[in-house]
């Protein structure tokens, strides 16, 4: 499938998935509070250019905060590890892998290793983003520390699971 | 000159995550102030109609608990209806309408007007509720918005035809209540924790107070009429360094499904306010 159509479908699904499941499903306690719809943003093609990562980053975020009412609220977050992501990435993979265009990170052109810890690096990073902002608006030290931990720790859950549900065809690889 | 340029090209990325960043961040403040943000009509208008489709299709599950709401409310109005009542007198004849004044002579103060949500969160911190109706029919800001069952929140953005409401379950979200066996006022607040619980502070601690307690809207508010449900006293916390009682409020109205509500317009409320807001000169 043509990767712009791919990634457009994603987009429009990870925002209802967000909006319409997530966000309506009775919340356990305060601090837990399931997100997961930034792992379009990890999912993004390893050849991105870089203003467009940004670029969509803000508008991803953006769009759900229209639905949320919280205008930036999560637009920011979103902008912040698009900038880190391809830091992290040259860090984490082996040159031969980073060139690979169209490849996306994941279990499979990563390696488990590598992947869960660029997952848990940008997850805490938009984690603490998020309910910082929240916290200068209300809150104290404890909130702060008990919702980065709660999310972030529901955020890895769903992410794993859906990284093990959803079969994301490499074409790269099977050419190699 | 030939160095600046380089300088920006060189940090390009960097100067874009900047400038989103800086975006973001004027964004945020401006709608957590005034909840009037760029492009929001617009935005509004199509969250809205998504949010339209999708409530649509969720309405028929809960078709059941809606209708088992109204059949009480059509009972509890039925019961005040005008010809239940009969007069001493019959030379009287007495008409219900809903006209600016009643057959006793008095002005009429609120409206009513009733309205579908098609949009609610209760997990977030800054929850809101969006309502298929806006200023086309008559929404403005600052109305008050009740549910059958209790208080809900007020109008913070009113678009043509889609709505915008700051939920009681809103960090910010500030509405004088009362006790309703001693007329003691506090405000009502959330603390972000439970969807089910609200906080009212500022109680006295000369005031009697038992679980179960009712507590209605006060009769200081702008918007809110009088004595409407809020809910009950679900906790009485008592802080050893205040002379105030926080008391723990089980709503009245279950957030979780909210399906119907009612817009409430005070005739008199930009009088109230543009008064209330003049500080008074001294005589």
């Amino acid at each position: 499938m043509n990767p712009i159509i791919k990634h457009s479908i994603r987009f429009v699904l990870f925002i209802l998935l967000q909006v319409f499941v997530l966000n309506t499903i009775p919340p356990l306690h305060q601090f837990i509070v399931p997100y997961i719809y930034f792992l379009y943003i990890l999912w993004l093609p390893l050849g991105i250019s870089r203003i467009w990562l940004l670029l969509l980053a803000f508008i991803f975020g953006l769009t759900l905060d229209y639905f949320t009412g919280t205008i930036g609220l999560h637009a920011a977050p979103c902008v912040a590890i698009a900038f880190l992501r391809p830091f992290l990435l040259k860090l984490l993979l082996a040159q031969e892998t980073a060139e690979a265009g169209y490849m996306e990170p994941g279990h499979k052109s990563m390696g488990w290793a590598p992947f869960i810890t660029y997952a848990v690096l940008l997850t805490l990073l938009h984690h603490s983003y998020l309910v910082l902002i929240e916290w200068l608006q209300f809150g104290n030290f404890l909130y702060f520390m008990g919702k980065v931990a709660g999310t972030s720790a529901i955020s890895l859950l769903l992410m794993l699971i859906a990284e093990l549900l959803i079969p994301r065809r490499e074409k790269q690889r099977a050419v190699k | 000159m030939r160095n600046i340029l380089l300088f920006i090209r060189r940090y390009f990325t960097f100067i874009c995550f900047l400038i989103l960043q800086i975006l973001c961040v004027i964004l945020l403040s401006r709608s957590s102030k005034s909840h009037e943000t760029i492009f929001s009509t617009t935005a509004n208008e199509v969250t809205g109609k998504v949010n339209q489709q999708y409530s649509g299709v969720r309405q028929y599950f809960s078709l059941r608990e809606t209708n088992r709401l109204l059949t009480e409310e059509n009972a509890r109005l039925r019961n005040e209806l005008t010809n239940n009542y009969i007069d001493t007198a019959s030379t009287q004849l007495v008409t219900t309408d809903s006209t600016l004044r009643d057959s006793l002579g008095r002005m009429r103060k609120y409206t009513f007007l009733p309205a579908h949500v098609i949009g609610n969160t209760i997990t977030l911190q800054n929850n809101f509720l969006t309502i298929e109706r806006g200023s086309a029919q008559g929404v403005q800001k600052g109305m008050a918005v009740t549910s059958p069952q209790g208080i809900v929140g007020v109008v913070v953005e009113a678009g043509p035809n889609i709505s915008r409401i700051m939920s009681l379950l809103h960090r910010n979200s500030k509405v004088s209540a009362m006790l309703k066996k001693d007329a003691v006022t506090g405000s009502l607040e959330w603390d972000g924790a439970d969807p089910s619980y609200l906080t009212l502070r500022n109680i006295p601690k000369s005031s009697v107070i038992k679980k179960g307690d009712t507590v209605l809207t006060s009769n200081y508010s702008a918007n809110f009429p009088s004595r409407l449900m809020v809910g009950t006293v679900a906790d009485i916390l008592s802080e050893s360094e205040s002379n105030f009682f926080s008391l723990t409020i089980k709503t009245g109205v279950n957030f979780f499904n909210i399906q119907y509500v009612y817009l409430i317009e005070n005739v008199r409320y930009k009088e109230q306010l543009s008064l209330e807001q003049t500080t008074p000169t001294r005589q």
